[in-house]
């Protein structure tokens, strides 16, 4: 197969991954994260106020059908930087709590940004999965 | 609906020598936690030793097991 393949969807995806620096596929939005695993990625980038596009995947199941194949990762989220993918939620997590997350996007993480990944609202809970219903 | 049991046994048998510990994060049979630690992870990146275990469920992630949380390590 080309590479000029007719695929909007995963042109697009490419483009948005090029285009940000830092950039989160997610289910829902940063403000209202519709599971649980994308709400503790949220939070661990939110500690360390530094800006990030997110696109939410919910919308379209093909968006995620599409970043999956270009991923080669098949959860959501989908933390890039510099248009690589650096993980999903537990590498995240494990990254923020080592000091590797900020080295990656290149901040340092403010003075009150906790030693420990933070929690997302409910620590743990099911993700809810509108995505099902509406897919 | 798969159980704990079933992922670790079939995480132990693509993976040569793996210690594998599974969890079940909500009791709903589709929410799992895996703890693996392997001598072929040595030298491969996190995002690699990921993809290795989730390569063994292939499209049943995001199916019938709809997360499976991971920590992976060499040893």
């Amino acid at each position: 197969m080309s590479e000029t393949t007719e695929n909007p969807i995963r042109e697009a995806i490419q483009e948005a991954i090029s285009e940000h620096e830092v950039i989160l596929f997610m289910k829902g939005t940063p403000e209202r994260p519709m599971c649980g695993f994308s709400a503790r990625t949220v939070a661990a980038l939110d500690a360390l106020g530094s800006p990030y596009a997110a696109v939410d995947i919910l919308p379209d199941p093909r968006i995620r059908q599409e970043l999956s194949v270009l991923s080669n990762w098949p959860t959501i989220p989908q933390l890039f930087v510099r248009g690589e993918l650096v993980g999903g939620c537990d590498i995240v997590t494990e990254m923020y709590e080592s000091g590797e997350l900020a080295t990656t996007i290149g901040v340092e993480p403010p003075a009150e940004a906790p030693d420990e990944a933070p929690q997302a609202a409910e620590p743990g809970a099911p993700p809810l999965q509108p995505d099902n219903r509406l897919a | 609906m798969p159980t704990t049991d079933d992922l670790k046994l079939r995480i132990e048998q693509a993976i040569p020598g793996a210690r594998v510990d599974v969890t079940d994060l909500t009791g709903g049979g589709d929410h799992f936690r895996a703890t693996v630690v392997a001598p072929e992870f040595d030298g491969l990146s996190r995002i690699e030793q990921h993809r290795r275990v989730y390569a063994v469920f292939g499209a049943e992630i995001g199916g019938p097991i709809h997360a499976l949380s991971l920590e992976t390590r060499a040893q």
